[in-house]
């Protein structure tokens, strides 16, 4: 609290006129010698508000975080097998229905010693990603046009919608009937499941952005185009990769039911002409390990991508969680 | 260059044909107006051809480099006479001039949280019209005037609320206009940072020298920062009175002429508020 010998006078009657005023462009401070109009002890109130308000990352090292949220699962999945040799020793179904987990590890360690495995792994995801990307590329563009242009959306977007909720493998034999047994069906199945939910997500994500966010973009001068690149589609980012990962995992089944259906010599052998090929030469241990590498392919693009990368975003924000 | 806004009502404008989307300013001339508002109305249209009056005929002008308090109870119509001087909205009838693109602060910093401190600077530079290769030392230069050095790379989130306003209050700066809008910025904070923001913008205000139209429903703190308070009515906005205020030396809200004053005015707008109960 000052006390009035503390205040040196300072003429703040009328216009303060032009000292400091500068008529174009942000040049901020003014030239000349600069009057006290402030307590002594501003600054330092300041500096100790802001100390106090300060927060400390107060998680655990990296290493301790992953071996925490790696123990779980890993139990989970010992228990698992567990529970498969003594379905297998008992003996509850024959052997051509469920093999012993050690001739489908057999199976599996054989497909990834002499590397066939990574083969039909990369023939499945390379489409995958393939399909994806297209769709990524369609699925904002799309999303980007029903927000901007509401008779648009009026229009299309109830059919979006509608699409999305239609199960993609109910597309395979339109895609056949219209591509042949050939890599276009597959991708037509793989876009026709992403699409949607790519363009949804960006569309959900900008209608959930904060008003004021955008009337911020509008002072700051940002016109339609600048509004919506600068201001709706960061802001729309988490619901954007929501919406990514949907239609990722969309696009991941449907593209596992179109190889599955669309069996072909002229289609490389992926992960569901694998299972297909098991299932036809009556090779249960196959069917399993196709099984177990959709599964694994599944994890992995979760694990490496989608996970950091929504966790980066977050974090970012400040709406992550602690641990 | 002055950008006139007038009502058109013939034709609906869209918000792509906004005329205030105009590059940095050119020089303007000393001892014109920053913000001239001359017979402004504005009148909502609600459901079922109800009406609200928010403003009626409003007339004030706010000189260069001049520190104007608004100062009314809820319902007078501050926000939205705010709005129109931003360009956000368009008055019903009468005109408003404002040299360049104004800056708006809300009560909220609305910083954008994928942004750090800097980068939210920095985007506003842009918009500027500032090289890339000056934003840098630009958001560094406006740091240090709020007093926030070595904090460019900080999340919005790892700030405080009061650090959050200072970095509004320098991105308000960036966009280089000369009149600074502020729609009670303060009015979510604790006392004593308040208290701080109150000195920190009187300083920020004396070095750039910018206009200040400062609206708030706090009587004391528009002493405390105003040259001039002016009270507005409420439904429909009107100005009531005008107070210079000429209080000599550096102002605490605790200043007894601040007190003063502020009592003096409070008897007005309780007079004001009280005309309302009888309907």
């Amino acid at each position: 609290m000052p006390r009035p010998e503390d205040l040196r006078p300072v003429d703040t009657a009328g216009p303060v006129g032009t000292a400091g005023y500068r008529p174009a462009g942000p040049v901020l401070v003014a030239a000349g010698p600069a009057e006290r109009v402030e307590r002594e002890d501003t600054a330092a109130v300041g500096a100790g508000l802001d100390a106090l308000e300060r927060t400390t990352d107060t998680r655990p090292p990296a290493w301790r975080r992953f071996l925490s949220g790696a123990y779980p699962p890993v139990i989970a999945l010992v228990v698992l097998l567990g529970l498969w040799q003594v379905a297998y020793t008992q003996r509850w179904k024959p052997e051509y229905v469920l093999p012993s987990p050690a001739s489908v590890w057999d199976t599996f360690a054989g497909m990834v010693s002499d590397g066939s495995a990574f083969s039909v792994i990369w023939t499945s995801v390379s489409r995958g990603l393939v399909g994806f990307a297209a769709s990524i590329v369609l699925g904002t563009v799309v999303g980007l046009l029903l927000f901007r242009f509401r008779w648009l959306r009026a229009s299309v977007g109830p059919l979006l919608t509608g699409l999305q909720s239609l199960p993609s493998v109910s597309w395979v034999p339109m895609a056949v009937l219209w591509f042949g047994l050939t890599d276009g069906a597959i991708y037509a199945v793989v876009l026709l499941g992403a699409v949607p939910s790519i363009a949804n997500g960006l569309i959900s994500g900008m209608d959930q952005v904060p008003p004021l966010l955008t009337r911020v973009g509008r002072v700051l001068g940002l016109g339609p185009v600048g509004l919506m690149k600068d201001v709706l589609v960061p802001a729309a980012l988490p619901g954007y990769l929501a919406g990514l990962r949907q239609g990722w995992a969309f696009s991941w089944r449907s593209l596992m039911a179109a190889e599955l259906i669309a069996t072909s010599s002229k289609l490389g052998l992926g992960l569901g002409q694998l299972m297909d090929q098991g299932r036809s030469l009556g090779d249960p241990p196959t069917m399993y390990t196709a099984l177990v590498l959709i599964f694994l392919v599944g994890i992995g693009i979760e694990l490496l991508f989608f996970r950091p990368v929504e966790r980066h975003i977050l974090r970012v924000r400040g709406l992550a969680p602690a641990t | 260059m002055t950008v006139t806004l007038q009502d058109d009502s013939a034709a609906a404008p869209s918000p792509d044909d906004d005329p205030r989307v105009v590059p940095p300013l050119p020089v303007r001339p000393l001892g014109a107006a920053g913000v001239q508002i001359d017979g402004v109305s504005k009148v909502f249209r609600g459901p079922g051809g109800s009406t609200v009056h928010a403003l009626d005929s409003i007339d004030l002008t706010v000189a260069p480099g001049e520190f104007v308090c608004l100062l009314g109870a809820s319902g007078c119509g501050k926000s939205t006479l705010l709005n129109l001087v931003a360009g956000l909205d368009r008055p019903t009838s009468g005109t408003v001039r404002v040299s360049g693109r104004p800056a708006l602060m809300f009560q909220e910093a609305a910083l954008f949280p994928w942004l750090t401190a800097g980068g939210n600077i920095s985007l506003a530079l842009k918009r500027a019209g500032v090289a890339r290769r000056d934003r840098p030392a630009r958001v560094a230069e406006l740091l240090a005037l709020v007093r926030l050095s070595g904090t460019a790379d900080r999340r919005v989130h790892e700030l405080s609320g009061g650090q959050r306003q200072r970095v509004a209050l320098a991105r308000a700066l960036a966009q280089g206009g000369q009149v600074l809008l502020m729609d009670e910025p303060f009015a979510a904070l604790d006392a004593i940072t308040r208290d701080v923001l109150h000195d920190e913008l009187t300083r920020v205000w004396k070095d750039t020298g910018r206009s200040v139209v400062f609206v708030t429903h706090n009587v004391r703190e528009a002493v405390r920062l105003g040259q001039r308070v002016v009270l507005l009515s409420s439904r429909p906005g009107r100005v009531v009175g005008e107070w210079p205020v000429r209080i000599q030396g550096p102002r605490t809200i605790e200043h007894t002429e601040v007190s003063a004053l502020a009592a003096q005015i409070t008897v007005r707008l309780r007079e004001e508020i009280a005309s309302h109960a009888e309907a």
